[in-house]
């Protein structure tokens, strides 16, 4: 197993007015090179600080200690080249009055040097596969023109464009409903295996991350309470908190918390 | 006789010269004391149902029956009067209230509107509310903002039940909540349902949920009834295809091992 890259006693601190606000605290943890690991975790856990510190996102006025090695990588990784990132809300990474199919295409001449007629023809090719409809059409259209699950195809053909070797998903699938979610999951999983991407899955839904993880990273208060395979953690967790969060997830089997008695009519 | 009634409920909007029928011959009833969940995928109607059942938006056509009147026909103070058993909680709770407010201000204005308690008596019944919701009473002069968002839903309860509620629209209530706060505050929704016989219209799109706390569900597509009937029946074999999909599409947690408790 070759570590694509590992972090070492991450700790990261936020300035919030004159307090200093700990988001991860000595984190070490090793992303291994082509696979998917999910990182879960309620609000305030440092999930996100954890994404935005590996794609070099973090607020300059956050202070940074320990260390990230790129081993897997062999250089320091630029965001957009080597990593694609994905966030929750599409429009938000999207520039909303330029065309979709412009804004792949610069991070494809960007990163990759093409020409603009070749940077377009590779956005014509990632629309399709993300599958857009009518991709042909689409490379004109703006965000605003799409639904909420094809904008978020539209950004991650832009987070892939360049070919990263780490797909970073931040809550990717979460605004969107059940039915749309599944279809993202599903092209994520998909492109990962087909370019041979290595996957980091922010989430706060365990169920979500186990159906599309192979390992599973729990995190809580900032730090990193265990970490295991996803059969290791879904069926025998170590940590009092991840039987916790395996709890109270409430699906399709659980048992209703509803007497059954009916209502008093 | 039903606590509340649709029937034919029809809404369209107009969009870019389209028009768009956001919820297209609806009808349905709920009983005292019972949790009718709409679901659904996004634009499917739900939201739209339960704004018109606020009379937050009118209907283009079709009828609301609500405590056996006529919930269309009321007007002015009448109207007002009988809002206030009709309540609602939203998904962001941040949005609902005014930010700079107190707790207390939150809830010191529906026992003035309504005229529930005297300007001396309402402190009381302040606290008597967050204690009701499983919130400490010392919890009342501090803003909104500065509270945790599991706390804030729960000023957000206080609020609908301070009026004494014989129906509270749950508007994706759970959503934005932690796993571990959104289980608590589904059991206190149940306990207020149990102790006090309120109604719920419970909007989700998280069918693992509905089939936990609802007694009866509406699975809604593109504006129209897909299919309704008995939550755990419904769930646990779809018949219409927006089921199958919704089903199909939830994530599974599969333990081979699970705590009895």
């Amino acid at each position: 197993m070759i570590a694509l890259a590992s972090i070492r006693d991450l700790t990261v601190t936020y300035r919030r007015g004159g307090d200093a606000v700990a988001a991860l605290s000595n984190i070490s943890l090793d992303i291994v090179a082509g696979e998917r690991l999910a990182v879960i975790g309620e609000s305030g856990s440092g999930k996100s600080t954890l994404a935005l510190a590996i794609a070099g996102l973090l607020p300059a006025s956050s202070a940074v200690g320990g260390r990230i090695e790129w081993s897997g990588l062999g250089r320091i990784p630029l965001l957009g080249r080597d990593i694609g990132f994905v966030f929750q809300d599409p429009s938000a990474s999207l520039d909303p009055v330029m065309t979709i199919g412009k804004q792949i295409a610069e991070v494809a001449r960007t990163h990759l040097g093409l020409t603009w007629s070749q940077a377009d023809a590779r956005a014509k090719t990632l629309l399709e596969r993300v599958r857009l409809p009518d991709p042909d059409s689409a490379v004109h259209a703006f965000p605003h023109q799409l639904s909420g699950g094809q904008t978020q195809r539209v950004a991650i053909a832009a987070a892939i464009a360049a070919g990263p070797k780490l797909l970073i998903a931040d809550e990717a699938t979460s605004a969107l409903d059940t039915i749309v979610q599944a279809q993202i999951v599903a092209l994520i999983r998909q492109l990962v295996a087909e370019d041979g991407m290595t996957l980091l899955f922010i989430s706060h839904d365990i169920a979500l991350a186990a159906e599309l993880a192979e390992r599973i990273a729990v995190f809580r208060h900032g730090q990193l309470v265990e970490r295991g395979t996803t059969a290791g953690i879904v069926d025998a967790p170590t940590q009092a908190y991840t039987r916790t969060l395996l709890d109270a997830h409430i699906g399709l089997d659980s048992a209703p918390l509803l007497n059954r008695a009916g209502p008093a009519v | 006789m039903s606590l509340l009634a649709v029937s034919n409920l029809t809404r369209r909007y107009r969009r870019g010269g389209k028009t768009v029928v956001a919820v297209d011959d609806v009808s349905f009833h709920i009983e005292p004391g019972e949790t009718l969940a709409l679901a659904g995928p996004s634009g499917s109607g739900k939201s739209t149902i339960a704004r018109l059942v606020l009379r937050l938006i009118e209907p283009d056509a079709g009828a609301i029956e609500f405590e056996g009147d006529d919930f269309l026909a009321l007007r002015g103070a009448t109207l007002r009067a009988r809002r206030a058993r009709l309540q609602m909680v939203f998904q962001d709770p941040l949005a609902a209230f005014n930010p700079r407010a107190t707790v207390a201000r939150v809830l010191d204005d529906p026992l003035r509107i309504h005229d529930i308690a005297s300007r001396t008596e309402r402190p009381r019944r302040i606290a008597a509310l967050l204690e009701r919701v499983g919130l400490a009473a010392d919890l009342a002069p501090r803003a909104i903002h500065e509270i945790s968002g599991g706390q804030r839903q729960r000023v957000a309860i206080a609020r609908a039940i301070a009026t004494s509620p014989s129906l509270i629209v749950l508007d994706e209530a759970v959503s934005a909540l932690d796993v571990s706060v959104r289980r608590q505050i589904l059991d206190l929704l149940l306990d207020l349902q149990r102790q006090e016989r309120i109604a719920y219209l419970f909007i989700s799109h998280d069918l693992g949920v509905v089939r936990a706390v609802a007694h009866r569900v509406i699975l809604l597509d593109a504006g129209r009834i897909a299919e309704s009937g008995d939550a755990r029946a419904v769930i646990d074999a779809p018949q219409s295809t927006i089921g199958k999909a919704l089903v199909a599409a939830a994530p599974r947690l599969k333990r081979t091992t699970q705590d009895a408790s």
